[in-house]
């Protein structure tokens, strides 16, 4: 026996059509995505859930403000506790800060994904990108736009799902302004990274 | 009944925190239904191929604000008391525009990127480092955006307020523009749509 990797440890490249055909015959082989707008209905009623429950809406870029807030105030607390921004999320020092709604929602969010995924058979360790584009600049890219994301993320005081989607529901003026400049923005620079994608 | 539950005390912090886990697994799991787990579908809307990010956002908005307008007239739940982010247009704007191109460059939102690295895409969790030195960046950078941060503040404003309109004609104006946006997503999908109805393998 040499491959003992289980498929869905391998990169898609890795795995060569003919055992795909075994995957489908097992039934293993990924599900199509759902129809939008019936996700769409089902994230909307997760959304009106957490404002009856909560009095709030959904997020996740504050999860990782907190985060990097704990990490560094371990590592340099005075740093920290003069910094305007991460000060907030440590307080006091009474309560953790991991002990936070949203650290406790992005971890639901991780684990409900899973639980999809693996349903559905689409969990694979891989690289999204497109085919004129190798892995290694897709990963730098990836790590680029993710410091862009949070840098806009935190100027907004929220990201796509504490924002735009959160305020959009509750008809909130500046999400809605937010909303048409992230499309904006993606629009006005699809072009330059298209081989990135297509 | 009185809602929003946690605000009227039904549960305290420690329960809410439950409440924060089982309100992610469904935002997690509706995420990875829509394919909201692969940056190349969620790319996909901004190359025009696939609109479905278009399509599960403003379906979720209009189930998400069709609900809370039929349970405020009803009574069952004080708007009030739903936290809103309050606006602040300078900042705003310009980190909307800044996290559109961070949408592109780096194939997922914050949320988005936490269903990729469940789901194993590995660019998914570089995109998570990138999001922690941004955040650094960020808070290194706090002293001197402070000015723009707090630029342009109009305290917590909706729609309706700002439009001087009441809110069911903003309501009914979100609907109707989603539908129009929805007849004009599938006359784009069909003109520029991929052939494999948009599926990552």
């Amino acid at each position: 026996m040499v491959t003992t990797i289980p498929d869905v440890l391998r990169p898609m490249e890795m795995v060569p059509p003919k055992e795909m055909g075994q995957d489908a015959a097992r039934g293993r082989v990924a599900q199509a995505y759902s129809n939008p707008y019936l996700a769409g209905i089902g994230l909307g009623l997760v959304l009106l859930a957490a404002f009856v429950i909560m009095g709030r809406g959904l997020g996740a870029s504050g999860a990782f403000s907190a985060t990097v807030a704990w990490v560094l105030n371990a590592i340099a607390p005075a740093y920290v506790a003069g910094n305007e921004f991460l000060e907030p999320y440590i307080g006091d020092g009474a309560t953790h800060p991991l002990k936070a709604w949203l650290v406790f929602e992005v971890l639901g969010v991780f684990a409900g994904a899973l639980i999809s995924g693996l349903l559905a058979g689409r969990v694979k360790v891989m690289v999204e990108k497109g085919p004129r584009v190798s892995p290694s600049v897709r990963l730098a890219l990836a790590f680029c736009g993710g410091m862009l994301m949070a840098i806009g993320a935190h100027l907004a005081r929220g990201c796509t799902s504490g924002q735009a989607l959160t305020g959009g529901a509750l008809l909130n003026a500046g999400s809605w302004a937010f909303m048409m400049c992230v499309f904006g923005g993606a629009y006005a620079v699809a072009y330059f990274f298209r081989k990135e994608w297509i | 009944m009185n809602a929003p539950f946690f605000k009227f005390g039904l549960f305290g912090e420690e329960a809410s925190l439950l409440v924060a886990v089982l309100i992610g697994i469904g935002f997690g799991f509706f995420l990875e239904r829509a394919g909201f787990g692969s940056a190349r579908k969620l790319v996909a809307q901004f190359y025009l191929t696939d609109l479905a990010v278009f399509k599960v956002m403003f379906t979720a908005i209009v189930t998400a604000m069709l609900g809370v307008t039929l349970l405020g007239s009803m009574g069952v739940l004080d708007l009030s008391q739903v936290y809103l982010v309050p606006t602040y247009w300078t900042p705003q704007i310009l980190g909307g525009l800044v996290l559109g191109a961070g949408f592109v460059i780096g194939g997922y939102c914050p949320g988005t990127s936490i269903a990729a690295v469940a789901t194993g895409r590995i660019d998914g969790m570089i995109y998570v480092l990138g999001i922690g030195a941004g955040t650094l960046t960020f808070a290194g950078l706090f002293p001197w955006l402070k000015g723009l941060y707090l630029a342009g503040g109009a305290g917590a404003l909706t729609l309706p307020q700002l439009l001087h309109l009441p809110y069911g004609v903003v309501v009914f104006g979100v609907v109707v523009m989603a539908i129009a946006g929805f007849y004009g997503a599938s006359l784009i999908e069909a003109r520029f749509g991929a052939k494999d109805g948009g599926r990552t393998e």
